[in-house]
């Protein structure tokens, strides 16, 4: 027989269900949620499902929004001949955080795969080609990440875009700051020396 | 005594998975250990002294420590990273395809020097070649030599009978050459031409330096192609993912 209450049985099993979360703090957050105010857990399960309701994908940069299409896009301040590709909606806020990218974002949901199956068809690879179609863009700027998915995904691009005419750009590596040189890997080390600059 | 608690090795980078927010279990292949699973802590961290070093297509020095579960890898120096194939889009695929099968052929902590040494050999080697086909056609069948799916390539598998120079067939199943009677009413058995036969009998029993002085026309490249892919197919009961990524780069190339 089931000593747990119900309610509470069940908010632990959904909780455990996301990442990082296991049984035990699935169970602490909720005797947690249990011991708040009514008020804070409604909001919270107000925001989850509002979550689910209204965000959907941008029809134009594929980024996810709750407006359409969402405020980058629409945006006429912003530069629409500069598209900033991305693997994941997440890599988008860092970007903007910067405060030194002032284009519009093409997000791909995912990177090329090979040995997991995914390739170019996966991606938003098609729907890129066809924002670059109108002639407003001049530069594609490759924000995959610097690992071999991201660079097989980054190379592929730049197979296709380059032909059309449009300069293709990748962002530079180099040394992290806080890093250590003497621990840098040889890639990352390479390409520091290569694409060093005046100082 | 026990075993000490870290050990050292050289490997090369098969894959990784993200666990968390910063760790990453990586296979890798070693020459003394064979496959194995072991987690790189704090990989993903910007300023982290792994980093570059556990990303797949790399050959480094790894300094690892006995865990419960998966050892964990403490210090990692790169020897080779392998710039070429990582900006070029086709050798990279070529490279991914050789680490999947390498993946998906062995089990882990099952020792294969001779394996380890092909699979670095065929990484440089996909570096300086002009034709990939044939780092890839040689470096299936060698693999396959070491893992024991070497195939028959001299004499009918099922009836013994010496191939006459005609159109034979190859038996997956069978692994090996099916004479041109045998072979007719095989299901899993693809035809192969007499040039065909000639190159793999010559590559199963040379060293790369000779392999690659053959020349392949197109047709000859896709056959054999064909029947090496075919017989990892029966043999892995599934297909590799990567060939997927391999045929559409090609697709591409042609249009």
């Amino acid at each position: 027989m089931a000593t747990t209450a119900e309610p509470v049985a069940k908010l632990v099993e959904a909780l455990s269900k996301l990442p990082g979360i296991g049984p035990k703090s699935a169970q602490r957050l909720t005797y947690c949620l249990l011991r708040s105010p009514v008020e804070e857990a409604k909001a919270l399960a107000e925001a989850i499902l509002a979550l689910r309701e209204k965000i959907r994908l941008c029809p134009i940069c594929f980024n996810i929004t709750d407006c359409d299409p969402c405020l980058i896009c629409r945006d006429k301040e912003r530069d629409h001949s500069k598209i900033c590709v991305v693997e994941r909606p997440s890599d988008v806020p860092p970007l903007e955080q910067t405060g030194k990218y002032n284009g519009v974002y093409h997000v791909l949901h995912g990177a090329i795969s090979p040995a997991q199956g995914v390739g170019a068809e996966e991606l938003k690879v098609k729907e890129l080609l066809l924002r670059l179609q109108d002639g407003v863009v001049s530069e594609v700027i490759l924000a995959t990440n610097p690992n071999v998915e991201g660079e097989a995904t980054a190379m592929y691009l730049r197979q296709l875009i380059q032909p059309l005419g449009i300069r293709v750009s990748r962002l530079a590596r180099g040394l992290p700051f806080g890093g250590d040189l003497e621990y840098a890997d040889e890639m990352t080390l390479r390409q520091a020396i290569e694409d060093r600059r005046e100082f | 005594m026990g075993a000490p608690r870290t050990y050292q090795t050289y490997a090369v980078i098969i894959k990784g998975v993200r666990i968390g927010e910063v760790d990453k279990i990586v296979t890798i292949y070693t020459p003394e250990l064979g496959k194995l699973k072991a987690v790189a802590k704090g990989a993903y961290r910007p300023g982290s002294k792994l980093g570059g070093n556990v990303e797949p297509l790399t050959h480094s020095l790894l300094m690892l420590a006995r865990g419960r579960n998966l050892d964990i890898i403490t210090q990692s120096q790169t020897i080779d990273a392998f710039p070429v194939l990582k900006s070029d889009l086709w050798r990279m695929a070529c490279a991914l395809y050789v680490l999947e099968l390498v993946d998906s052929f062995t089990m882990e902590r099952n020792e294969n020097r001779p394996l380890f040494d092909l699979l670095l050999n065929a990484l440089k080697w996909l570096c300086q070649s002009e034709d990939s086909e044939i780092v890839l056609r040689y470096f299936e069948l060698h693999l396959l030599d070491y893992l024991g799916y070497r195939p028959e390539l001299h004499r009918c598998v099922i009836c013994n009978s010496s191939i006459k120079p005609v159109i034979n067939f190859f038996g997956f199943g069978q692994g090996g050459i099916l004479c041109s009677s045998c072979g007719q009413d095989k299901p899993a058995a693809h035809s192969i031409s007499v040039e065909a036969l000639k190159v793999l009998r010559l590559w199963q029993r040379c060293d790369y330096a000779t392999a690659r002085r053959v020349v392949l026309k197109s047709e000859l490249a896709l056959e054999l192609e064909q029947v090496m892919h075919g017989y990892i197919k029966y043999l892995l009961q599934r297909e590799v993912k990567s060939i997927a990524w391999l045929e559409e780069l090609k697709r591409e190339v042609t249009c």
